[in-house]
């Protein structure tokens, strides 16, 4: 038996309102580790038969949350949020900090599936061995430091009065959604704690459309034994003196990159893509670490706490709270939308936190909106009366508040940028897909790739599985640090990426928790390649709503097409030839055909042949040969 | 390594966690040879994000734990003045946890007696974590009788309540 799991999910069905256990077998485990790569089988098996026809925001769609082998004991802490996703009909593993892995760990759960819906509002919450489905009327609506607060008076002393140890047990760790993923906005995260999101994927509707606001863990037990406690320990000590190492990163996190992504790699997205660069050295860190009320914020065993928390203090945006913002926010709720002042930017991050949005998907929809109002596309009118400005939090406010309530256009736009776009487009009577910066309905990272001066490459964002991710990169050689099949691993394992070392270690890492004896050609000659082929399958077969047909729509937005308008790399643009060549090598080196569907040869190299007939219904419905 | 004659004990300062709990991963290796969150004997309370509460055993001048015990389990460490448990002796009758103003004593699932800081035969491991990473929010100092280490143990709600206000000024987030 495989050390570091204890081989079962706990299945919550909100339909039957019963609990079960789900067990898990070893060879699945060998070759599907957890996290993402779990996720993916665990999808393919329920639902792949029928991928095209599973709307992700009905009670078909099972709610995954699920930990790894190496959660808890990896230093920091990862949990993967995944189901069909209504961004991009296909699989994405949605990686949030959270100890609800490490206490479902210690509740005796590798994670959980949530299935069927519920007609009212309901929390899950799980109290050592006792799992309870609850009503939470009173919890419907609230923002996330509302709900914080209501935990805290409602619940924690309930479990304080219940709990099975004596003195006082740590707080439960939660996921939750707020009023957005209420709504069902498919720009909707599944939060964890003040500002983590489960961003990409759009999982926060998942949770609205099953009527869940919250899932609530304590644990009491030990993790599942490691097959190798000494080595493991002396691993933990040496990744730790790594980690700690790292002070400049330690130090600024990522909110470093507001001002370098933007001046040095000309890569940062600027009101709604239309440039890249910006010289605004108000937005460097040394500003934005004078909001900084907590300077080292991590999560559980993590040396390297890149999150700090921002508070405004004085001013319109007084009492604003966030984390760092990080970069991702910086960019995509400030200098995406034309903000370039960090007491804004964090007004605008502790804003979508509050309401439970994904900062990326959702900025990236405001600039694409801002975008279409600046070019007069849509009016004042269609916005009951809102006017997007760049570098205009309030109007921005505006918008957000018409998008979670569904009011006129915000119905929507409450679909995300890629279905609103085509929605709009039917509207208009014109193009207006041109405009939406994302790949496969998720909303491009913050890191173009127009100026080649950043980490993705070309066909970084076309060719991945789970489309616009900045985490989940196709890179070449496919065997590249932080290429998709090494991020499989990272996703799978469950670690933190920001806290990877060299593959090495972590896989000597993996083999210590669970005795297995993985070798690095194994995992990139197989196991990755097993779980990317029926990621990518599940992603072509797509449906109900919208389908990605690989010669259309594996490629950049538009915008990346168009020069960059300022910088030192003025002119610059993607080439579609090269494009076109990359995707060609990437598609190749897998093992998948021209067109990036995995191939039957492949397939059976992988044990995999009978996902060849899922294969067959991508070919016809694409009539590809 | 402290010298052999000095006793110390752990200052905590909220202020200076990142609630990172190395000192739980340290404190559950050292002491029961996995990671285990609940049955580490140093815990960070993190009611609300952000608000981190490290909270362990102060060693109370008159230790109350120890008098509260009718079954003779615990005693004072005469090297470290560290409350040690016989295992043998503790009954988890729980008596200790309700004596301790702090509630800093636990019992949970799956251990046959109470969990209380030893300071790991005064070579406290949760310290050196912290240390070695920098952020100094637990620091091995000289101990001489003081009323002051009872101000330490304090339920981790009222810690948190008083500082929470410094992160979200009047939201009501505890």
């Amino acid at each position: 038996m495989l050390g570091g799991y204890h081989a079962r999910l706990l299945v919550v069905d909100l339909s039957r309102e019963k609990t079960s256990i789900l067990e898990l077998d070893e060879e699945v485990l060998r070759k599907y580790v957890g996290g993402r790569g779990l996720a993916v089988y665990l999808l393919y098996k329920e639902l792949g038969n029928r991928w095209e026809q599973v709307d992700p925001l009905g009670p078909e769609n099972p709610l995954l949350i699920l930990a790894g082998p190496l959660t808890g004991f990896y230093p920091g802490i990862k949990v993967v949020v995944s189901g069909k996703s209504p961004q991009s009909n296909g699989v994405v593993g949605s990686v949030v900090s959270s100890e609800v892995g490490l206490e479902l760990r210690a509740a005796s759960y590798d994670g959980m599936m949530i299935r069927g819906a519920s007609k009212d509002p309901v929390y899950i919450l799980v109290n050592g061995d006792n799992v309870e489905i609850r009503g939470a009327e009173d919890m419907w609506g609230l923002r996330a430091t509302e709900l914080i607060g209501y935990i805290n008076r409602k619940i924690y002393p309930e479990l304080l009065r219940k709990s099975p140890a004596k003195g006082v047990p740590r707080e439960p760790a939660y996921l939750y959604i707020g009023p957005g993923g209420e709504s069902r906005v498919r720009t909707a995260a599944v939060m964890a704690k003040l500002a983590h999101a489960a961003g990409y994927g759009g999982y926060g509707a998942v949770m609205g459309a099953k009527k869940l606001k919250a899932v609530i863990v304590k644990g009491y037990g030990p993790l599942p034994r490691p097959a190798e406690p000494g080595k493991l320990r002396d691993l933990m000590s040496s990744v730790w003196e790594k980690l700690i190492s790292r002070q400049s990163f330690r130090q600024w996190g990522t909110a470093a990159g507001g001002y370098s992504t933007g001046y040095v790699s000309s890569s940062e997205p600027i009101r709604n893509w239309q440039e890249e660069w910006h010289d605004r050295r108000e937005l460097g860190v040394q500003s934005i670490e004078t909001l900084w009320a907590k300077r080292f914020w991590g999560d559980y065993g993590c040396p390297t706490t890149c999150m700090k928390i921002s508070v405004v203090r004085k001013g319109p945006y007084k009492g604003s709270v966030t984390d760092a913002p990080d970069y991702e926010l910086i960019a995509y709720v400030g200098t995406n939308l034309g903000i370039f002042e960090p007491e804004k930017i964090v007004y605008m991050s502790s804003l979508v936190d509050e309401l439970g949005l994904d900062a990326i998907n959702t900025g990236n929809l405001l600039g694409f909106v801002a975008e279409l109002y600046e070019k007069g596309l849509i009016t004042r009118d269609m916005l009951d009366g809102v006017e997007p400005r760049w570098g205009d939090p309030d109007s921005f406010a505006k918008l957000l508040e018409l998008i979670v309530e569904r009011r006129s256009l915000g119905d929507v736009l409450a679909e995300g940028t890629y279905r609103a776009a085509l929605k709009l487009s039917e509207m208009l009577g014109q193009d207006v897909t041109r405009y939406a910066v994302q790949v496969k309905g998720v909303a491009v990272g913050a890191h173009g790739v127009r100026s080649k001066l950043d980490y993705p490459q070309p066909h970084a964002y076309a060719a991945s599985v789970q489309g616009g991710d900045h985490t989940s990169v196709a890179t070449l050689p496919v065997d590249s640090d932080w290429g998709e099949l090494w991020m499989v691993f990272a996703d799978s394992a469950v670690i933190c990426a920001f806290n990877a070392v060299d593959f090495k270690t972590m896989l000597a890492y993996y083999n210590a928790v669970t005795g297995a004896s993985l070798s690095r050609e194994e995992w990139f000659d197989q196991h990755s390649r097993r779980i990317l082929a029926l990621q990518r399958i599940l992603l072509l077969l797509g449906g109900p709503d919208v389908y990605w047909d690989p010669r259309l729509h594996d490629d950049n937005p538009d915008r990346f097409y168009e020069p960059l308008p300022s910088g030192p790399r003025r002119g610059m643009s993607a080439d579609r030839g090269e494009v076109s060549e990359m995707l060609r090598k990437y598609y190749a080196e897998l093992g998948w055909d021209e067109y990036g569907v995995p191939t039957r040869e492949e397939l059976e190299r992988l044990g995999l042949g009978e996902a060849y007939q899922l294969v067959r219904r991508v070919k016809n419905r694409f009539h590809l040969k | 390594m402290p010298s052999e004659t000095q006793q110390f004990w752990i200052m905590r300062d909220p202020l200076r966690c990142s609630g990172c709990r190395l000192c739980e991963v340290a404190c559950s290796l050292h002491h029961e040879g996995t990671v285990w969150p609940e049955a580490s004997r140093i815990r960070v309370y993190e009611l609300v994000p952000g608000v981190d509460v490290p909270h362990l055993c102060s060693q109370c001048d008159d230790y109350p734990c120890v008098e509260a015990c009718n079954f003779d389990a615990l005693r004072v460490d005469e090297r470290t003045a560290a409350v040690l448990v016989d295992p043998e002796k503790c009954t988890l009758c729980g008596a200790c946890v309700v004596a301790c103003p702090g509630r800093v004593p636990r019992i949970v699932p799956a251990k046959d007696h109470v969990l209380i800081c030893d300071l790991c035969g005064g070579d406290p491991q949760c310290v050196k974590a912290c240390s070695n990473a920098g952020y100094n929010a637990l620091t091995l100092t000289p101990r001489r009788p003081s009323p002051l280490h009872k101000l330490y143990a304090e339920h981790p709600l009222e810690t948190a309540r008083r500082l929470a206000p410094q992160i979200y000024g009047e939201k009501q987030v505890i």
